[in-house]
C-alpha cells in the first residue's frame, strides 16, 4: 500500500511549479491578457527568490521577493500591451528573452551556493499517519499555496462579482467598457496577478524542487504552464488535473525506464507532451463548452473610446 | 606567501628560459586564447569546469596570457562564425569545448593554418587541431568498487544524458568496479534525455531511490540527483565538480573534471613556441581526472579506494581488462588484454550483467 | 495616468518608417545606461553590437545566414497569425523538415545526382508541413487548440531527432557519438558568395518575401487573410471557410519552417545532429511581429534580430560582455520596437488631459 507514496510524493513537486506558473496564466487569459512570458517571469522569480533566501536565511523573505519580482516582470508587460498596446504575444517573447538574460546576470553570484530547502509540513502525529500524513499534511507551504490558488481562482470567477467582472472585459471588452467598467485596470490587475504566480512557480524551482540556483534552472516549464492553461479550456479545476497528468506521466516514465522497459528513453519522453494532446482533443471534442470557456477577446489590444 | 604572484614569477622564469632555450627556433608570443562553451558558465557543470580551466590560464600566465570566452553557443550554423570570429580578432590559440563543435572547428581551422585549435572530446585532428578529452571512466571505476562496498540493497541508480559512447563507457566503467568486490550489484539506469534539466534530473533519481536504488550516480550536469540522495538519506556521488556544500551527507566522492593543468600547459607551450597538435585523453595520472575527497564513507573502503586510485594512476590497473564479455555473451576484450582506445572511445554495448538494453 | 493615446484617423505613412527609428535611438540610449553601469564603455559596446558585426563583407553574408531562417519561418507564421491561426510550434516543423530532408541525403548517400537537392527541398518542405498538418487536422476535425498541439510537437519532434541520430541513423564512422554522415556534395546547397556561408537558402528568403508579398496583396487567398484578420465576423458571413483557412496557413507555415530546417542542415551544418536550431521557431515568432506581419517588415525585423546576436558574440569576444547582457539587451531592443508601433496608430499626449465626466 505504501510504495506508491514516494511516488506521489514525486508527481507533487513535479507539477507544483506548472500548477503555480499556470494558474496566474489562467487569470491574465481569462482577461483577455495572453502573456507568453511565463518563462522569463519564472526564471526571475527563481533567482529572486533564491537571491532573497541565500542572503537573509529567510524563507518567507525569498518567497516574497519571487512574487515582487513576477510582479515587476508583469508590470513591464502590462505597460508595454496594455498602456502602450504593444503586441501581446510578441512583447510576452521578448520578456522571456529579457528574463533569461536578467535572471543570468543577478545569479552569476550565486552559482553553486546551497542553501535549506524550504521545510515541510510536521504536525505533530498527523504528519505520521501511513499514507495520508505524508501526502496531505507533509508538503511545504508553496504546495498548499499552489492547491489554494486553484481553489481560491475557481471560486472568484464563478462565485463572486469581481470575477464576473473580469471574465466579462475577457469575452468582450467593447461591452464591459460601454457598462463602465474599467477594462485597462482590470486587465493589469490580472496581468500583475499572473506574474506573481509565475514568480511563485520560479520560487518553487528554486528554494523546494531543487533548491540551487543554475541558469535556466526552469527548462521550459514556462512553456508547459501555457500549454496547460489551453489544456484546461480555461477552467481552474482542469488545470490542476492537467498539471498533474503532466507531472505524473513524467515521473510515471522514469519509473518505467527505471524498471527495466526497454523501449528508446526517447519515446518515453514523448509521453507526457503526447498524452496532454490526445486528452485535450478528447476535451475539445465538445465544441460548445470550449466556445464557452475561452476568453473571446484574448491577445486584442483595447483602447477606450473616447 | 602569495600564491597567485609566485605562480606567475614561476610562469615567467619558464617562459624566460623557453625563449633562451629555443631563440630563434619557433615564434615566441603572448598567448591571446579564445574559448567557446556550448552551456552557461553559470550552468555549475560542465562548461563552468572550462571557465574554470581559462581562468587558471589567466592565475598562472599573468600577462603573457588573455582570454576571451563565448558561452551558449548552440551546436548549429553559428558555432563556425563564433570560432571564426575568435580566429579573426586575433586569438592564437582557441578551445572548443563540446563534441558538436568538432566540425566548425575543423573547417575554421583549415582557413587559419596559423591559428591553433584545441578541440575537447572529439576524434578528429589536423595539424592545428589537437582533441583532448578525460579518462574520466578512471573516477567511475572508482566509484564503483566504492558503491560496491557500500550499498546494502545491491541497488544502484544511475541517471544518464544520453546514451553516448562516454556515458555507456562510464556505466560498464562503474559496474565493472562494483562488481570487482561485489558480484550481486544490480544498476538501474534512467536516462532524462538532457544534460541539464534539474527538475527532471531530480525526479529521475527519486525514481530510482523509490525502486530500491540507495547509490546514486549521475552522468548529467546539475546537482540536482545528488541533493535529492541527500534529502531521501542515501549515498552518492557529485559530478564535474565537488558537489560536496549541497550534499554534505551524502557525497562520498565526486569524479571532478580538471581541464587546469592540461589549459595552462597548452597555453604556455603557445607562449613557448612548442605548440603541437597532439591528442590527449588525460586520466587520473595527469590530473585531468580528480576524485573529491572520499566522505562519508569507513576508514577501510576510503583506503580501498585511495589504493585502486593510485593502480589506476600508476597504470598497474585499466578498469577494462579482459575478460570482459558484451550482454551477448561475445568476449569484446580477451583474457589479460586490456581495451584500446579506439574500443573504448566508441563503446556501445554494455558489457554482460548489465539488465539495460542500448538503442541501436 | 500620465501617458495618453489619441487614435489617429488614418496610420501614419510617415510614422512606419519613424517609429523604428525612434525605438533604435531609445534603444541605444537605455544601452548607454546598462553599459555605462556595467562598466563598460557604452560607446565601443553599441558599435561592437551594431557596427562591427556587419563592417565587413563577411559579416554581411553572416548576418544573411542568420536571417534566413528567421525570415522564412516568420513569413509562413505571419500568414497563420493574420487569420488568428497560432501555429507556434514552427521549431518542431523545422526539426521535422530537417529530418524528412536530411533523411533522404543519407538514404542516398553516394548520390551525384543533380536531382537529390531539388528533391530535399521537397522532402524539406514535405516534412515541415506534414508535422503542421497534424494541429491543422486535431483543430479542424476535433476542435483542439493549436497552441497546445503545436508547442507539444515541438518536443515530440526534437526527440525523434534525437532518437535517429543517437540510434539508427549515426554515422558509421564516427565513433557512435550522435551525429550523422556528412551530407554528400550533391546534397548541399551551393554558395552563393566565394569564400562565405550565404547560401541559395538566402536566395529563396527573399522569394518568400516576394511570394508572401504577392500572395498577400494580389491573390483571393490574401485578401481573405486580410479580411479574417480584422474582421472575423464580417469574414464569417460573407461566407469564408475557416477550416480552409486554418489548413492553408498551418500547410504554409510548416512548409516554410521545414524549408528552413532543411537549409540549415543542408547549409552550414552539412548533416544531422541532435541540435539544429537555437529556437528559431520561436524567434520567427518575434520577427513575424516586429515585420508587422507584412513580409517587407519580416525582412527588417529578420536582419536587426539576427543583427543583435552577432553583436551579442562579439560583446563577448571584443568587450567581455556576459551573453545575459545580450539577452537582456535584445529584450529591451525589442520592448522599445513594439511600445514604438503604437506611434502608428496613435498620437501620444502627455499630462493628465483624460477626458472628465466619464467614471472609471
Amino acid at each position: 500500500m505504501e510504495w506508491f507514496v514516494p511516488i506521489i510524493l514525486t508527481v507533487i513537486t513535479a507539477s507544483t511549479p506548472l500548477l503555480l506558473a499556470a494558474t496566474g496564466e489562467l487569470v491574465a487569459e481569462k482577461s483577455g491578457v495572453l502573456n507568453l512570458g511565463v518563462e522569463g517571469m519564472m526564471l526571475v522569480g527563481a533567482i529572486a527568490g533564491f537571491a532573497a533566501t541565500a542572503s537573509s536565511g529567510s524563507a518567507i523573505l525569498g518567497i516574497l521577493a519571487a512574487v515582487v519580482a513576477g510582479v515587476l516582470m508583469s508590470l513591464i508587460f502590462a505597460f508595454l500591451t496594455l498602456t502602450l498596446m504593444a503586441n501581446q504575444v510578441a512583447t510576452g517573447l521578448a520578456l522571456t528573452i529579457f528574463g533569461v538574460g536578467f535572471s543570468a546576470l543577478i545569479g552569476s553570484g550565486f552559482v553553486g551556493f546551497p542553501i535549506q530547502p524550504l521545510p515541510g509540513l510536521s504536525i505533530p502525529f498527523v504528519s505520521g499517519i501511513p499514507v495520508i500524513g505524508p501526502i496531505v499534511f507533509g508538503q511545504d507551504f508553496l504546495v498548499y499555496l499552489s492547491i489554494a490558488g486553484v481553489i481560491g481562482v475557481s471560486w472568484f470567477l464563478t462565485r463572486t462579482r469581481a470575477g464576473l467582472i473580469l471574465k466579462a472585459v475577457g469575452d468582450s471588452h467593447s461591452s464591459a467598457h460601454a457598462i463602465g467598467y474599467s477594462v485597462i485596470r482590470i486587465r493589469y490587475m490580472a496581468t500583475l496577478f499572473g506574474g506573481a504566480m509565475a514568480g511563485l512557480g520560479g520560487a518553487y524551482l528554486s528554494l523546494a524542487y531543487t533548491p540551487m540556483w543554475a541558469e535556466n534552472m526552469t527548462a521550459g516549464r514556462g512553456w508547459i504552464a501555457l500549454a496547460l492553461v489551453v489544456f484546461a479550456t480555461w477552467r481552474p479545476g482542469r488545470l490542476l488535473l492537467g498539471a498533474y497528468m503532466f507531472g505524473c506521466i513524467s515521473v510515471l516514465q522514469l519509473h518505467a525506464q527505471s524498471a527495466g522497459v526497454h523501449i528508446p528513453s526517447q519515446f518515453m519522453s514523448m509521453l507526457p507532451y503526447l498524452a496532454t494532446v490526445i486528452v485535450l482533443v478528447i476535451i475539445s471534442s465538445d465544441r460548445a463548452k470550449i466556445r464557452l470557456n475561452a476568453p473571446a477577446c484574448i491577445g486584442q489590444a483595447f483602447r477606450p473610446a473616447q | 606567501m602569495n600564491v597567485r604572484f609566485m605562480k606567475r614569477t614561476m610562469a615567467a622564469m619558464m617562459a624566460v628560459g623557453a625563449l633562451a632555450a629555443g631563440a630563434g627556433a619557433a615564434q615566441a608570443e603572448d598567448a591571446k586564447v579564445g574559448f567557446i562553451y556550448v552551456g552557461p558558465i553559470g550552468d555549475h557543470g560542465w562548461s563552468y569546469r572550462h571557465d574554470i580551466g581559462r581562468l587558471a590560464i589567466e592565475e598562472a600566465l599573468g600577462d603573457k596570457a588573455t582570454t576571451t570566452y563565448v558561452e551558449s553557443v548552440p551546436e548549429g550554423a553559428d558555432a563556425e562564425r563564433v570560432i571564426r570570429q575568435l580566429a579573426q580578432t586575433g586569438h592564437n590559440l582557441i578551445f572548443t569545448t563540446s563534441f558538436g563543435f568538432m566540425n566548425p572547428t575543423l573547417k575554421v581551422a583549415e582557413q587559419f593554418p596559423d591559428v591553433k585549435f584545441e578541440h575537447a572530446t572529439g576524434f578528429k585532428r589536423t595539424d592545428n587541431v589537437s582533441t583532448y578529452a578525460a579518462r574520466f571512466y578512471e573516477g567511475r571505476y572508482i566509484a564503483g568498487v566504492i558503491a560496491g562496498k557500500m550499498t546494502k540493497s545491491n541497488i544502484i541508480g544511475y541517471v544518464g544524458s544520453f546514451p553516448i559512447p562516454e556515458v555507456v563507457r562510464g556505466i560498464n566503467s562503474f559496474m565493472l568496479g562494483a562488481w570487482s568486490v561485489n558480484p550481486d550489484v544490480q544498476v538501474k539506469i534512467v536516462w532524462a534525455n538532457t544534460w541539464y534539466d534539474p527538475g527532471k534530473e531530480g525526479d529521475a533519481a527519486k525514481a530510482l531511490i523509490d525502486q530500491g536504488a540507495d547509490i546514486m550516480v549521475q552522468h548529467t550536469d546539475s546537482p540536482a540527483p545528488l541533493q535529492v540522495a541527500e534529502n531521501r538519506g542515501i549515498l552518492g556521488f557529485g559530478q564535474a565538480s565537488d558537489m560536496i556544500k549541497f550534499a554534505p551527507k551524502a557525497q562520498m566522492s565526486a569524479i571532478v573534471d580538471n581541464w587546469d593543468k592540461y589549459y595552462v600547459a597548452r597555453a604556455q607551450a603557445i607562449v613557448d613556441g612548442t605548440w603541437e597538435s597532439i591528442d590527449t585523453w588525460g586520466g587520473i595520472n595527469t590530473g585531468m581526472v580528480e576524485m573529491a575527497p572520499y566522505t562519508n564513507i569507513p576508514d577501510d573502503v576510503k583506503a580501498m579506494a585511495e589504493e585502486i586510485e593510485a593502480k589506476i594512476a600508476s597504470g598497474e590497473l585499466h578498469p577494462f581488462t579482459g575478460p570482459i564479455y558484451d550482454q551477448a555473451g561475445e568476449l569484446r576484450i580477451a583474457e589479460g588484454a586490456v581495451a584500446d582506445d579506439g574500443m573504448l572511445l566508441g563503446m556501445d554495448w554494455y558489457v554482460k550483467g548489465i539488465d539495460a538494453e542500448l538503442p541501436k | 495616468m500620465l501617458i495618453r493615446l489619441e487614435p489617429r484617423r488614418q496610420h501614419s505613412q510617415a510614422m512606419v518608417y519613424l517609429s523604428p527609428v525612434l525605438a533604435i535611438i531609445l534603444t541605444l540610449m537605455a544601452g548607454m545606461v546598462i553599459f555605462s553601469i556595467m562598466g563598460k564603455d557604452p560607446l565601443r559596446a553599441l558599435h561592437t553590437f551594431f557596427i562591427l558585426p556587419v563592417n565587413n563583407i563577411y559579416g554581411i553574408t553572416e548576418l544573411f545566414v542568420k536571417a534566413t531562417p528567421l525570415v522564412i519561418i516568420a513569413i509562413g507564421l505571419a500568414m497563420g497569425f493574420r487569420a488568428n491561426v497560432w501555429n507556434i510550434g514552427a521549431e518542431g516543423q523545422l526539426t521535422m523538415g530537417a529530418i524528412f530532408g536530411g533523411g533522404l541525403a543519407l538514404l542516398f548517400h553516394d548520390s551525384t545526382s543533380v536531382f537529390l537537392l531539388p528533391a530535399m527541398l521537397v522532402m524539406g518542405a514535405l516534412g515541415g508541413a506534414f508535422w503542421a498538418a497534424i494541429p491543422a487536422w486535431l483543430r479542424t476535425r476535433f476542435n483542439a487548440n493549436e497552441i497546445l498541439t503545436s508547442l507539444m510537437l515541438t518536443y515530440v519532434g526534437v526527440l525523434v531527432l534525437s532518437y535517429l541520430v543517437h540510434g539508427p541513423w549515426r554515422s558509421p564512422d564516427g565513433f557512435n557519438f550522435p551525429e550523422s554522415r556528412p551530407f554528400p556534395a550533391a546534397a548541399l546547397l551551393p554558395v552563393i558568395y566565394d569564400g562565405t556561408r550565404v547560401h541559395l537558402g538566402s536566395l529563396i528568403a527573399l522569394l518568400a518575401v516576394v511570394g508572401g508579398w504577392i500572395l498577400l496583396s494580389k491573390s483571393v487567398i490574401g485578401f481573405q487573410l486580410r479580411v479574417v484578420g480584422k474582421a472575423p465576423q464580417a469574414a464569417r458571413h460573407v461566407g469564408f471557410r475557416q477550416k480552409r483557412m486554418v489548413w492553408f496557413t498551418l500547410l504554409l507555415s510548416g512548409g516554410l519552417a521545414g524549408l528552413a530546417g532543411l537549409f540549415e542542415v543542408a547549409g552550414p551544418i552539412g548533416q544531422l545532429q541532435p541540435q539544429i536550431s537555437p529556437g528559431y521557431g520561436f524567434t520567427a515568432i518575434i520577427v513575424a511581429f516586429l515585420g508587422r506581419l507584412h513580409p517587407v517588415g519580416i525582412l527588417f525585423g529578420g536582419l536587426i534580430m539576427a543583427l543583435t546576436y552577432l553583436g551579442g558574440e562579439l560583446a563577448q569576444i571584443m568587450m567581455g560582455l556576459p551573453n545575459a547582457v545580450t539577452g537582456l539587451f535584445q529584450g529591451i531592443l525589442l520592448f522599445f520596437l513594439l511600445a514604438c508601433d503604437v506611434l502608428t496608430k496613435y498620437r501620444v499626449r502627455f499630462g493628465s488631459a483624460a477626458p472628465k465626466g466619464r467614471a472609471a
